[in-house]
Order: structure tokens, then sequence, then C-alpha cells
């Protein structure tokens, strides 16, 4: 297979998870805030803080508001991390690998996109955003099952898995980080609303009731912290996605410096001991983990992909 | 009901008709297909059109057009489904006409290469070549595989108001059209089964498997399996369909300039997942100026560095070989009658539509006298640029063309205008002639094949000659047919079928023809 296509598939991947995740970012913000009491509620700075975007938002934006911030999550085109670019960058990659993605596929991903474009201004105002949200979270997910009911599982499609499922960790330990950046002081009468935050973040990473049959505990920090990061069984947990892509990494040529720092990635996260890390503690955590699966991502593009157009190509191998 | 089809009517006057000799009088080949034409009747092909157009959209075939907000639109493939009929005998001497003409083109070719023997001995002048825009000085006394150098050509004909086939012109650089030729077939047997499999045109299937053979031919290292890849510019080129269809349909890789690169050992490769992999035979379809940052312009982000030092040693063949395209210039055209006689000692069994070269004091006269019907070409201009079309020039026009043409007479030549042949296809009120021309493709390796037919293109609106599918152009089936086949009509053998030995598909057909009276 072409390093450039497994490179366009990879990103394909990538791009169409980032778009639901964001989606599931914004989804969790704006529900922590309705729970939350007037005048201790941290607002919508955090989602910009951990998409680490702050330089460009305050570029282009004058404040923090929560129009500002979801125009900037949802559509802002500068932004490569905003649905409308995701979904515009998925299906440019889509584009140019037409005959290895069944058609079905492609005409999901264009509708997709029609979609998210067609209705986008219900989507900024506050009634129309859940079932905007809804909707596009549901028709990712289908576009991810159609891909892996249909499409041919070669070489080609363990790319796919590295890129969903890289992106996929990524996003999880980005989204427990909106309840670690939200800070709430520690204070005897706010433990009601803790627990209200954490049944938040599950629900949008829609991990609520797997959480409960897996569980069977009530709601509180350690466990639900456990489960979004360590557990081997929940799909969207940071260390089942790691498991997936060692399983794609083990069917590919030349694997071993990149299966040597998903190593590293999974012992890191199997050691920590996450209910025992301050709220500030966590955020460096996650801080860590991000860098770890940034390295990771440097490794395959420097195995697999093409080499960057600044390097000879005498000396590419 | 169907309003049957009356040929009496169609107007056909002044012009040749690939199908109607005149009103009522349907060429020998076609007689019996245009009685079942008739018999379809408008409406009923009014429906076979949608469905066709359907199939097309469907099927995805399409062409880049670049849009206004900076991206780009695949728009679908206009068809029209009244094939354009070629009777085989002629069709033969069109095939030997071509193959001859490409080989002496190859040596032609091959020749301004090295020893310039045909400018040594006089027939060619010097002087052409050196305005040459096209000639390549980095391909001198390159040997490329088997001697050839335009492995696929394609060569525009028309057929002029006298009945008789020319040659337009040669395109033996990047020639493009193939894959809807191959498309068209495969609509119009859709759309129309029942004609198709009563008057069993020639396949035209074969053409992509011939294709890899010829590819293949040229391999370096003809022990193993070549690796033969499609070299593409990108999606955004307009002809991104087609590559991307005739690598799907060789099996070939489809890359683009930045998946190769060359080493120090002067091989071409391409990087894959499981490290870089030798490449052998490169059908490109990028312009010589824009293969090879080192050899032609250094600013070119679509090709490969060191890619023509890697053919030069012979270490990757490149179809069709840079410079190919110095024999793809109007003035060279005009000269292709006596690069025939020279090198092969024939004469040209397809003409040259006839060529007035001002380069010569006699035709320079007479262009002169007679700009007002004539077409003037600059010989390095493509696309149409620069062109006088006499008859529809202002006198004003004239006059600065004729002081251009007075100042370098070498860079231009004149031809008279055309009248193009027409083919019934299908309009909005019922059936009307429009002019075609048509491109057939000549692949040449170890052995040479041409194309059953070609691309038939199509001017959809009336009275237009331009058949560019960027300007209304469209495209029909060609088909090349034994008279001995099409000589009796569909309806006639069925009913003389009338045992119940008949096939299914034929009773079938006179039911639903009964049901609809």
């Amino acid at each position: 297979m072409l390093s450039r296509v497994a490179e366009n598939i990879y990103w394909l991947a990538r791009y169409i998870e980032r778009a639901e995740n964001t989606a599931r970012l914004v989804s969790v913000n704006a529900n922590l805030l309705l729970d939350l009491p007037r005048g201790i509620a941290p607002g919508w700075q955090p989602l910009i803080d951990i998409t680490g975007a702050n330089t460009l938002f305050e570029e282009h934006y004058k404040e923090y508001g929560e129009r500002q911030v979801v125009r900037f999550l949802l559509s802002d085109q500068r932004h490569c991390g905003s649905i409308m670019s995701a979904l515009a960058a998925a299906r440019e990659n889509c584009r140019t690998i037409r005959d290895i993605v069944p058609r079905e596929a492609w005409e999901q991903l264009n509708g997709l996109y029609l979609f998210a474009s067609e209705e986008l201004q219900q989507g900024m105002t506050k009634t129309g955003r859940h079932r905007y949200l809804r909707e596009l979270i549901g028709s990712t997910q289908a576009l991810t099952g159609l891909l892996d009911g249909t499409m041919l599982h070669d070489q080609g499609y363990e790319f796919l898995c590295l890129g969903r499922y890289l992106e996929r960790a990524d996003m999880t330990s980005r989204i427990a980080d909106v309840r670690s950046a939200t800070l709430l002081p520690e204070a005897e009468e706010l433990r009601p609303f803790d627990t209200i935050q954490w049944v938040s973040v599950l629900k949008s990473l829609t991990a609520y009731q797997m959480y409960r049959r897996s569980a069977q505990i009530r709601v509180q920090r350690g466990p639900v912290l456990r489960f979004i990061f360590q557990s081997d069984s929940f799909p969207r947990a940071v260390r089942y996605c790691m498991e997936a892509v060692r399983a794609g990494l083990e069917h590919l040529p030349r694997n071993e410096a990149a299966l040597r720092i998903l190593g590293r990635l999974a012992r890191s996260l199997d050691n920590a001991q996450l209910e025992r890390l301050s709220p500030a503690d966590l955020h460096a955590f996650v801080d860590e983990l991000q860098a770890g699966i940034g390295d990771l991502h440097q490794e395959i593009a420097a195995t697999w992909f093409l080499p960057l157009p600044e390097s000879p190509a005498a000396e590419a191998d | 009901m169907s309003q049957e089809i009356d040929w009496t009517d169609y107007p056909c006057d002044g012009f040749y008709d690939e199908l109607v000799a005149a009103p009522g009088q349907p060429r020998a080949v076609v007689r019996a297909l245009l009685a079942d034409l008739a018999e379809l009747g408008t409406e009923e092909l009014a429906v076979r059109q949608e469905a066709a157009d359907v199939s097309i959209k469907e099927m995805g075939i399409s062409f880049t057009v670049y849009s206004e907000e900076g991206g780009t639109i695949d728009r679908s493939w206009p068809f029209d489904v009244v094939p354009r009929v070629i009777p085989q005998s002629e069709w033969q001497r069109v095939e030997a006409g071509l193959k001859q003409r490409v080989q002496a083109l190859n040596l032609f070719i091959d020749d301004l290469y090295h020893e310039q023997k045909i400018i040594a001995d006089g027939v060619f002048p010097r002087e052409v070549l050196a305005k040459s825009v096209n000639f390549r000085e980095q391909c001198i006394g390159v040997n490329p595989p088997l001697g050839i150098w335009a492995h696929i050509c394609g060569s525009d004909l028309v057929r002029d108001a006298d009945g008789c086939i020319y040659v337009l012109e040669d395109n033996l650089r990047v020639p493009s059209g193939v894959s809807y030729m191959l498309e068209n077939r495969l609509v119009t047997k859709r759309v129309l089964p029942e004609l198709f499999e009563h008057y069993a045109p020639l396949p035209v299937d074969d053409y992509p498997s011939q294709l890899f053979d010829t590819l293949a031919a040229l391999s370096p290292r003809p022990a193993d399996y070549p690796q033969v890849v499609v070299l593409t510019p990108g999606i955004y080129n307009s002809a991104y369909f087609e590559h991307a269809y005739l690598a799907q349909q060789m099996g070939a890789e489809l890359v683009e300039g930045r998946d190769l690169f060359v080493d120090g050992d002067d091989c071409c490769y391409m990087h894959t997942v499981d490290g870089p992999e030798r490449v052998d035979v490169i059908y490109r379809r990028i312009d010589d100026l824009f293969l090879d940052p080192e050899a032609f312009r250094p600013d070119s982000a679509l090709g490969v560095p060191g890619l023509v030092r890697a053919w030069k040693a012979g270490h990757v063949a490149l179809a069709n070989a840079p410079g190919a395209g110095v024999a793809d210039d109007k003035v060279v055209y005009a000269f292709v009658p006596e690069i025939i006689r020279y090198y092969l000692d024939q004469d040209a069994i397809i003409p040259n539509v006839p060529t007035y070269r001002c380069m010569e004091p006699q035709d320079l006269n007479y262009v002169l006298e007679h700009l007002h019907e004539l077409v003037v070409k600059p010989a390095n201009e493509s696309g149409g640029y620069g062109m006088l079309i006499g008859p529809a020039a202002t006198a004003a026009e004239r006059e600065t063309f004729a002081a251009a043409i007075k100042q370098d007479p070498r860079n231009y030549i004149a031809q008279p205008t055309l009248k193009l042949s027409t083919v019934p296809t299908v309009v909005k009120k019922g059936i009307e002639p429009r002019h075609v021309d048509l491109r057939p493709f000549i692949l040449s390796a170890d052995r040479q094949q041409v194309t059953t037919g070609g691309l038939t293109r199509v001017a959809l609106r009336k009275g237009s000659l331009v058949v560019n599918s960027s300007q209304g152009g469209g495209s029909k089936d060609t088909w090349i047919v034994s008279e001995d086949v099409a000589s009796e009509p569909l309806a006639a053998s069925s009913a003389a079928e009338s045992q119940p030995a008949s096939s299914g598909q034929v009773t079938q057909t006179q039911t639903q023809n009964q049901s609809t009276r």
C-alpha cells in the first residue's frame, strides 16, 4: 500500500473521530453549566484551554463567551479542530482514496458534511444545539460502523484503526480534563454538584450506563476516572484505545519503534493512581498522556507515511 | 404512444451525415438500425436518453471543472444515446492508416533526437525544429525502450463534406478521453441492450489490458512482473477521473509525484507501507515540463526530482517518453505526409487536412489572398489561442493577421474551414444532426494496437463545431459494425423467427410493443 494512501486513511479516521469528540466536548460543557449554581460556573474558557488553541482564539475573539467559544469549536474554519474544519478535512482525505473506501461510506460522509453546514445555525442556538450535536454524533457513529462493516480489513484498515483510536484516546482524555479544569473549590456544600458533574462527563461519552454495569457503585470521582482512563473493555476508555492501537500496529511491518512507545504509554497509564491525584495533578497527568500520544503519532508518521518534502528524497530510506 | 421517427424530415443538407446520406436515405450500414430507431420513436428514445443520464450519475462518470469558490466540482459526463456507426471495412483502412502514421512519427522523433537524417536529406527544414517549443534538448541521444517515444497517441479525425476522413491533429503528449470511450460503451449496453445485441458492434473493452501489455513491454526488468504505475497531477486535474479509472482497470497503483523518489542508484521507487518499492514503468499523465524539477521547470512540485536521470539510465520507462511532443506541433503536422514517405516509403493512407505552410512563398501568397475563407493557426499555440477564423473575422482582424503572417511566415499554417460531419442526436424536440469528431487511440510498443473506433465527441449545441466537454460538448458511443451483421432490422428478424424457438428477449420485446399500441 502506498504511504500516501495509508496517511490519507489515517487522517480520514482521525478527522471523523475529532468531529465526533468535539461535539461531545461542547455537549459535556453545556450540561455541566446547567448543573452548576450560578456564580461558581467556570464558563466556557476551559474548552479552549484544553484544546490548546488560546492564542488563535484570542486573535479573533474579544471574550470567552458561550457564543464565541461555541462558534470557534463548531464552525470556525481558521481553527483546524472545529467540527466544520475536521469534516471538510475528512472529506478531502476521502476524495483521494475513493477506490479504497466503500462508496456508501463516501456518501455518508458527504451527507454528514452537508448536514453539518446546512444546519449550523441551529447548532449555534441554545435550543437547537442539543439536537444538532446528537445528530452529528449519531452520523459519525454510523460512518464508523459503515467503514468497519464494509471496508476490506487489510493494511488500509489497520491505518484507519490507528487514526481512530489515537484520536479517540486523546479526545477522551481532554473531555475528562474539562472536569479537572473547572477546579471547583473543595467545599462541603459543593459536594453534591461534584457527583452530578461526573455523571455529565460519563453521559457525554455515552459511558454512564456502561459505567453502572461495570462498576456497580455510585458515581464518584475515583472509579469514574479509572473507568474512562483505565478500562480495557469500554471502547472510549483510553486504555481500550491503546489496546486497539496495539492490535493495529502488530499487523504492520517495521513496527518495533512504535510498539515500544505504545508500551511505555500503556505502562504509565496502568500504573497511575488516578483517584489520588489532585485536580491539578490530574491535569498534568493528562498533559503527559497527550504528549505521549503525540510521540506515537510522530513515530507512525516517520515509519509509514510520506517523508516531509524538505528532506531530500535520496535520503528517505 | 411513441411517435415514430421520420427520417425524411431529417435536415442533413450541406453536411456529410454519418448515418443518413440524404433525407429519407439511410447509409447502407445503418439502414436496418435507422428503421429500428424509427420504430422505437422519439418518446421512447427520450426515455432511453434519460436512463443513460441516470446511469452516468450512478456510475459516477464525471469530469472536473473548477468552481468559483476555489474548490472543484465533478460534473456528469454528457452523453447521447444514438451511436455513431462506422462500417468495419472503412475502419480497417483507418486503422491501417493510424498505425502507419504513428509508426512514422515514432521514427521521426527518434531521428530528431539522434542523427537528424531527415533534416540532412532536406525533407524537413531545420528552422521548423529550431522553432519547436516541444523539442527537449535533454532528450538528445537517449534510447528509450524499443526505440519508441509515443506509446499512447490520440489522433483527432474529422470527416469533411466530401465524405473523406482527415487527420486534424495528433496528440502525442498526454492524450485523454479513452476512459469515456469505455464508459460510453457500458452505458449503451445498459440502455439500448436489444439493439446492441442485434447489431453486435465490435468490442472496445480490451483497451485496459492492451494498455497494460504495452506498458509492461517497456519494463527494464523483463524477467519480473513489472511494477507499473499511473502518475497523476492529483485530484484537481480535470482528467483525474480517467487517471484513477485506468489505474483501477489495469490493477496499477495511482501515484502522485510525492509518492515517488529516485535514489542514489538512479532507480525510481515509491514510498509504501512496506518500505520503498522499485517502479519499472510510469504511465505519466503530467506534462514534460513538470516531470522532473532537476531536468525541466525547477519550480514544479508535481514531478519527481531525478526522474529523467533514471529514465536516461534505462532504469525506469516513461510513457510517453519526454520530448515526444515535438511531433505534436502544427507545423510538424503539415509535414506528416512527407515524414511517412521518407521513413516508410509509402503514401499516407489517411490524408491530412489540406494545409498551407506560410513558410513557402507560393502557399504564403495563396493564404494572404484567401484569408476570408481559411483558418489560420500559429505553430506554437494550443487550445485554439491566436487563431484566425477567416469567414467569421472582420476585415480589420484579417489585416492585422496578414501583417503578422508576413512578419513571421514560418510561424503560421492555414487550412480551409471544415464542414464537420454530423450524426443524429437526441434533442428536446426529437432528433437533429450535430457535428462530431473522432479520437481513436493508438498503442505502440512491441506491437501496435488501435482502439476499436474511439471516442466520438459531439457538439451538442445546434450549429456548433466545438466538441470540447467544457464548452457544451458531449460524446457518443462509436460502433464498428460488420456490414453482414447489420443488414436486417431487429424488428424484421424477430418477425422472421416467429417460431417458439426464438429467444426470450425477442418475444418479450414484441409483447411490450403490442401492449403499448
